[in-house]
């Protein structure tokens, strides 16, 4: 495979790769008079058309991604992203919507923002929904300061935040940023909420709880209820991260649960592609008492019209310009209304099988630190492999030798060397089947030849990489001095 | 429509493997109480066709793209070369997760890095990161940035700073005990340096300013950040409009500590609002506290270059509630865009964009001033964005013009109750010299019916 450089490295005075058409007004050097005015940008990149498009092809063939095969990182959700979604957004009315459009220009956009709060909210059975966080964090960080601003509201916004140790760390990172001190609850045996941590924790200094549901673990809060109910009977809100939610659409609704407030991924759920690291969407459903403190502005129907509300006095005000990730949103609209109510259901029933049929296939050769049923993913353990003095790590990397993208490794925390697995439901037994004998074949190796596994992987465009280097000395950007030094091998 | 790929024959063997008895039966420890006796209300599925009937209603009742727009106020409409769509729908960029196995996700890795080279030789920074979610929480980013470098409780926000960022930064400092106090403009439309004088002090952790400016203006950064700096505070430059930065100097080169902004100019469509692009960059001994993701070049055990997520301790998923940021998926694929579109204009095409659209905007504020009964309403030096001032109200010559398949500039008063008929105009390399000379020709036929 050819090494591509950095297209710092191949830029050479004077190529080009565009040109404008003709400046049609009288040039006025005048204007330049008063400000300052930059030379050439130094280092600044010329290079030709076709030097490009073999750039970022050949680059793009050193990505694994969804099209090409199996991605479980778990709680991502990295299913398949059905085309249809890409044409349907690309549309030339949405594209080329101006935000500050007069509203009755773009009532389409409108009635596509409205109509999607509408079936989030029939799907989590919430009472409203706003589409403005622009991915999971932010619809954290919205759902605090809802939670929050309620608390205010009786001049006392409490000062702590409950979490399970289980949690995926933008929980505590989300809790910390809206104000809030953080205190870890303890998960059981079984993996879920030690009931009896939760009851002492919460006082009413807590302002709310915040619950994946099913767990990072797979595993559904199954006493749920009794959660949300012991949080409410101290006056605090249960806010559910919906990162998981893929196992439960069209099975059972947080809002059922008594939940106050969740956010949902349009990015993992509802298949909008994650394009190496976003864009995604983190919507925020509430219930009728968080409803109040919704961001500004709210989309509302009036007659045939959707109309924009800006006053609201209790709103927490604004996250983000405009209207969140619009196009992201119509992505998900036309996947939701692709699928429809057995297709939703479906997907849950799947997902769930498929991660079942992973687990059972693998508990033999890989730990599984909790015995409870698990959802739509688990979470198996380096333990075994351990005594070969093998780590996750390594399994990860082998893997990739295999074609395979790893399971996540960096949380849950109180799985030690996890492997948490997410299959989803758009994989056949087939690819299911490729992962699984991969897997056993490296749980193999594992005791009889475990340098390969600590070698790997051995077959991808760049061999294992030191992490610790980049830390240590971090170069985080080209710099012409630095390109003369070094040589490409 | 179904995306799941098992047969029947599958499910079985696989139910079967499993030991149960039915798919059902995997949702045991959902409580019986909790779980839909019925499908959910939402319209049956649609087939692929129908979809596109669906969404082609829809998207007609928007009438937007039929008008000539001279609209900006943060989202700009600039050329994309068909080189970016190309190659950013490529499956290997759309659809890859996050790049935590740097061994294969070399692709998205390697263009992080030559993005955040691209934003430093634009900002003259030192370091840039990944990308945050777009231009206002970007802004917000920056003040809690420098309130964690500076322990400083007081952040002062230009009134020319985007409505909207402003409004963004004031939710998210709402728990921090950080109080955000703005400065007003002066009769040329910059910041007002003796309002800055007199509210700045040494308990200030940022000045932060937009340039150019809401009001189109481009600010005296070399004077704003002399200001901070003498009373040990950041001077952080938000940028709305990256296409200046083809002309203008380098924010850091005048002085900024941290740079910030939206890269929506750089190859993103307008999208009605999203997906856009945050980004930041700053000095290199702020590298410890910079949110965000960042791609950083190490080797590997051949000795060959690679690229990682570098610094991630800074990060929530290593370091939690004490992390520099709760951001996680961010705006990659916007970034890569950027990249692209950047590489592809190269230095001369983003000079000569740059060029464009200060000599069109220029050209038409002239063209518009003579016209009686308009005023330029500020002195300042523009880029692209200018501020006029009508002798009759603004919503009738809005309407006139709307009726004229012209959108002509955006209402101030909205945003700035004392502008009153004052309306914000864009024209980028967009807009033909005729568009223009329509714009002035209706805006004079307004002016004069009345």
């Amino acid at each position: 495979m050819i090494r591509e450089p950095l297209i710092f490295e191949i830029s050479a005075e004077g190529k080009k790769a565009f040109s404008f058409p003709k400046l049609d007004v009288p040039l006025n050097k005048e204007i330049l008079k008063n400000i300052p005015t930059r030379g050439k940008i130094e280092d600044f990149p010329q290079v030709s058309e076709v030097e490009i498009i073999r750039h970022f092809t050949r680059l793009s063939q050193t990505n694994h991604c969804v099209d090409i095969g199996f991605y479980p990182l778990g709680s991502c959700t990295v299913k398949y992203n059905p085309k249809i979604n890409e044409k349907v957004a690309s549309s030339s009315e949405f594209v080329s919507s101006h935000p500050l459009a007069p509203l009755e220009l773009i009532q389409g956009n409108l009635e596509i923002l409205k109509r999607t709060e509408e079936l989030l909210a029939e799907i989590t059975g919430m009472n409203a929904f706003t589409l403005q966080p622009s991915a999971g964090a932010q619809g954290e960080l919205v759902g605090m300061m809802l939670i929050r601003a309620f608390h205010e509201e009786t001049r006392n916004p409490r000062k702590i935040v409950l979490i399970p140790d289980s949690a995926h760390g933008t929980n505590p990172s989300s809790a910390h940023v809206c104000g809030y001190q953080v205190r870890e609850i303890k998960s059981n045996q079984k993996g879920t909420i030690d009931i009896d941590d939760l009851s002492q924790n919460m006082t009413n200094e807590v302002a709310a709880l915040m619950v994946t549901n099913p767990n990072t673990l797979g595993i559904f809060e199954n006493e749920i209820k009794k959660i949300t109910h012991i949080v409410h009977s101290k006056g605090g809100f249960v806010y559910m991260d919906g990162a998981n939610m893929n196992a439960l659409t069209g099975i059972c609704r947080p809002g059922d649960m008594d939940v106050d407030v969740i956010h949902l991924n349009l990015h993992k759920t509802f298949s909008t592609p994650h394009g190496g690291g976003g864009p995604g969407a983190g919507p925020v459903g509430v219930n009728k008492k968080l409803e109040p403190f919704l961001p500004l502005p709210l989309i509302e129907r009036k007659g045939k019209q959707c109309i924009l509300n800006f006053s609201r006095p209790k709103s927490i005000g604004r996250v983000r310009s405009f209207f969140g990730n619009f196009l992201v949103v119509v992505k998900a609209l036309s996947y939701i209304l692709s699928l429809g109510p057995e297709g939703l259901r479906e997907i849950s029933e799947i997902a769930v099988l498929n991660s079942n049929y992973v687990r059972k296939s693998l508990e033999q050769d890989y730990y599984l630190k909790y015995q409870t049923p698990t959802l739509h993913e688990c979470v198996f353990s380096d333990k075994f492999q351990r005594e070969h003095g093998i780590q996750n790590i390594d399994i990860a990397k082998r893997l990739i030798d295999f074609g395979l993208h790893p399971p996540t490794m960096s949380f849950p925390l109180i799985v030690h060397g996890a492997l948490m697995t997410e299959p989803t439901e758009t994989e056949s037994k087939r690819d299911l089947d490729l992962f699984i004998e991969a897997m056993k074949q490296i749980a193999k190796e594992a005791k009889e030849n475990p340098e390969i596994l600590k070698s790997a992987p051995h077959i991808s465009y760049v061999r294992r990489l030191d992490e610790t280097a980049a830390a240590r000395n971090p170069v985080l950007r080209w710099s012409h001095s630095q390109g003369e030094g070094e040589e490409e091998k | 429509m179904s995306y799941t790929s098992l047969s029947e024959k599958d499910k079985k063997e696989m139910i079967a493997k499993i030991g149960v008895t039915s798919v059902e039966e995997l949702f045991r420890s959902v409580p019986e109480d909790l779980r839909l006796k019925k499908a959910l209300s939402v319209p049956p599925s649609l087939g692929e066709q129908e979809l596109l009937s669906y969404f082609e209603k829809i998207r007609t009742q928007n009438k937007y793209f039929e008008y000539l727009s001279f609209l900006g106020g943060g989202a700009y409409n600039h050329f994309i070369p068909y080189v970016v769509d190309y190659l950013s729908s490529r499956g290997e960029f759309l659809t890859p997760y996050t790049p935590y196995q740097p061994e294969v996700s070399q692709g998205t890795l390697q263009i992080i890095f030559e993005f955040q080279t691209l934003i430093c030789q634009l900002t003259g920074m030192d370091i840039a990161n990944a990308s945050l979610y777009d231009g206002a929480s970007a802004a917000a980013e920056a003040v809690l940035m420098a309130y964690r470098l500076k322990g400083k409780s007081r952040a002062l926000i230009a009134r020319t700073l985007h409505p909207q960022y402003r409004e963004v930064i004031k939710t998210y400092v709402k728990n921090m005990a950080i109080e955000v106090e703005e400065i007003d403009y002066s009769s040329s439309g910059e910041i007002d340096f003796e309002d800055l004088k007199k509210k700045i002090d040494q308990e200030t952790s940022a000045v932060v300013c937009q340039s150019p400016n809401f009001l189109g203006v481009i600010e005296n950064i070399e004077k704003i950040s002399e200001l901070a700096h003498n009373n040990q505070s950041l001077c952080t430059v938000v940028i709305a409009e990256p296409a200046s930065l083809g002309l203008l100097e380098a924010p850091g080169k005048l002085g900024a500590d941290i740079v910030t902004g939206e890269g929506q100019s750089l190859g993103i469509p307008l999208s009605f609002g999203g997906p856009y692009l945050g980004f930041m960059a700053c000095n290199k001994d702020f590298i410890r506290q910079l949110p965000g993701r960042i791609s950083g070049q190490t080797s590997d055990v051949e000795g060959r270059r690679g690229f990682v997520l570098a610094l991630s301790t800074r990060e929530q998923h290593i370091r939690r509630e004490r992390a520099t940021s709760n951001i996680c998926t961010n705006q990659a694929w916007c970034a890569l865009r950027a990249t692209i579109f950047l590489e592809t204009l190269g230095r001369e095409g983003f000079k000569e964009l740059a060029w464009q659209n200060i000599q069109k905007a220029n050209y038409t504020l002239e063209k518009l001033s003579q016209l009686k009964g308009v005023r330029s309403r500020f002195s300042g030096s523009i880029f692209n964005e200018f501020v006029l001032q009508f002798s009759l109200e603004w919503t009738k010559i809005e309407e006139f013009l709307k009726q004229k398949n012209i959108i002509a500039g955006l209402n101030l008063e909205e945003f700035y109750p004392e502008l009153k008929n004052c309306a914000l105009f864009c024209v980028t390399e967009m807009h033909k010299k005729e568009d223009i000379d329509k714009l002035v020709e209706f805006i004079n036929e307004a002016l004069s019916e009345k």
